[in-house]
């Protein structure tokens, strides 16, 4: 075994002994010293974790926080050197994690911090304007295909998930219903609103290249829908048939 | 637009100073984290390319494992390259160091064994980093708590190889070398001494902590979370007077303090600049 092996082998699990020939001033057996970078990485790693998820963090307060991220990192290590994006699989790893059984928010709390991290750092696009498409000819949208812009992400969730997170930032939330949320970055400020029913199904379909005629739920309030994606400008600039 | 970091002061860039920077002060460069950058759009690059306007910058890489024995993930590299491409910074520099194994990320610098073998797998690391970027590299001296049974190198015999091998340029980081040489219990002024300064196109000045092992021996923990202590800036005072004045970093990723107070120790490293010994 290499010394990278076996130095790397300890360094997220506690459970396992410290790798042997190392050293330290006096030449001693360093195994002690080997808890320094094993220490570094777990609170670098929940820092990482704590500034990407800063509302899980204040709902389930920092303490259980930490001790819920060493879990975490544990099982799910980064896959990328870019911290920007490290806890994508929270979410799903905390709806299988007993202990906050008793917060069914808080995995759609999660996705929407995570949702939210990737419309603020993917790239920069213009968006259409709802004046762009009313200048369209009516005989022309149903085959019109628009496209989401690269900042828009969209999520169900059966909690008051968009309400919950708008009390913990101090802003007025209104309803405490199951709602579809649409985030998009048309400048450098992440917007976002709970979206009526059939949105992000709206959404789906338009990702995939589909046009209107098809994209839209047949039973669904299609001018509610045009009016939240146009309320955080969530589609791109470009449109064919 | 810079083609070079300028032998002053500099402080590690933190988005909370952004606006302090209109009034910079002895502050005449900025050093970012490459894997940081790396990103499609947003308020982060627009950040950057508002000060990569008005000083020059220096990315330095947290992410590549150049010290790791397995091969440099091409991925990363292209997004590095990518975001070099983009930027186009006076500087870019990297760890003697590993931090990914088998897939999964440390986010930390680990150290490695300083050996034939080691040093061949380094240097075709750097060699392929700088064939990728076209440009020549920095890479930096780590701060250890441990050393490895199986070296059979200096760090200062690896480091002076890889110079050799690789025409790569280093880092030194004063404080690495003040803490490696306590908790190895060696002589830092023997170090520098020994260095290859020739190489050195960045200086580094970051605080450390004084923490006991679990042996209750002393150990210094390089925490960039503190003032630069004393005995570095005497080191420093040093080096500075072999090589001249140099770039120099004043590093402080966390507990971060108001900006006035990286800049008074910016200007600290000014005025012991100005007093160093021309080459």
């Amino acid at each position: 075994m290499s010394d990278f092996v076996g130095f790397a082998a300890a360094l997220t699990t506690p459970d396992l002994p410290r790798p042997t020939a190392l050293f330290d001033a006096a030449s001693r057996g360093a195994s002690n010293r080997y808890d320094i970078y094993r220490n570094n990485i777990a609170v670098s790693l929940t820092d990482a974790l704590a500034a990407n998820f800063p509302v899980v963090r204040d709902l389930v307060g920092p303490e259980f926080f930490s001790a819920m991220a060493r879990e975490f990192l544990r099982e799910n290590p980064p896959r990328l050197p870019i911290m920007a994006f490290y806890g994508d699989d929270l979410a799903g790893w905390l709806a299988a994690f007993p202990p906050v059984a008793g917060l069914p928010y808080l995995p759609g709390i999660a996705r929407l911090e995570a949702l939210r991290r990737h419309a603020t750092h993917s790239a920069d696009a213009a968006s259409l304007d709802a004046s762009q498409l009313a200048e369209i000819p009516p005989e022309r949208l149903a085959t019109l295909r628009l496209h989401p812009h690269p900042s828009a992400r969209w999520m169900i969730d059966p909690q008051p998930v968009l309400a919950i997170w708008k009390r913990h930032n101090g802003q007025p939330a209104a309803t405490d219903q199951a709602c579809e949320i649409l985030l998009c970055r048309p400048a450098m400020t992440v917007l976002q609103i709970a979206a009526p029913a059939g949105t992000c199904a709206t959404m789906d379909a338009l990702a995939a290249g589909l046009p209107l005629q098809d994209a839209l739920p047949a039973r669904a309030d299609h001018s509610a829908i045009f009016a939240a994606i146009f309320a955080v400008s969530a589609l791109s600039q470009g449109t064919n048939t | 637009m810079f083609q070079s970091l300028p032998p002053t002061a500099g402080v590690g860039f933190k988005s909370a100073h952004f606006t302090d920077l209109a009034n910079p002060g002895d502050v005449t460069w900025l050093e970012v984290h490459a894997e940081n950058y790396m990103l499609d759009g947003g308020p982060r690059l627009a950040m950057l390319r508002d000060l990569a306007a008005r000083f020059a910058i220096s990315v330095h890489g947290v992410g590549l494992s150049i010290g790791g024995e397995a091969g440099l993930d091409t991925a990363h590299l292209a997004r590095l390259r990518h975001l070099m491409d983009w930027l186009n910074p006076a500087s870019f520099s990297e760890h003697l160091a590993w931090s990914s194994h088998d897939g999964a990320y440390f986010n930390d610098l680990l150290p490695l064994p300083y050996t034939a073998a080691t040093l061949d797998t380094v240097c075709a690391h750097v060699d392929q980093v700088q064939q990728v970027l076209g440009r020549r590299m920095l890479l930096e001296n780590p701060s250890s708590y441990l050393h490895f049974a199986s070296s059979t190198l200096s760090e200062n015999d690896f480091l002076a190889a890889l110079v050799d091998r690789t025409r790569c340029g280093l880092l030194l980081d004063v404080n690495n070398v003040f803490v490696s040489a306590a908790n190895l219990g060696t002589d830092p002024r023997r170090y520098i001494a020994d260095f290859p300064l020739e190489a050195v196109g960045e200086i580094h000045l970051g605080g450390h902590e004084a923490q006991t092992d679990q042996t209750e021996a002393p150990v210094l923990i390089d925490t960039h979370s503190a003032p630069i202590a004393d005995p570095v800036w005497a080191l420093f005072g040093d080096v500075i007077a072999l090589s001249g004045p140099m770039p120099t970093l004043i590093e402080w990723d966390n507990d971060v303090p108001a900006f006035a107070v990286l800049e008074a120790e910016a200007a600290q490293a000014a005025t012991l600049l100005v007093g160093g010994r021309a080459r």
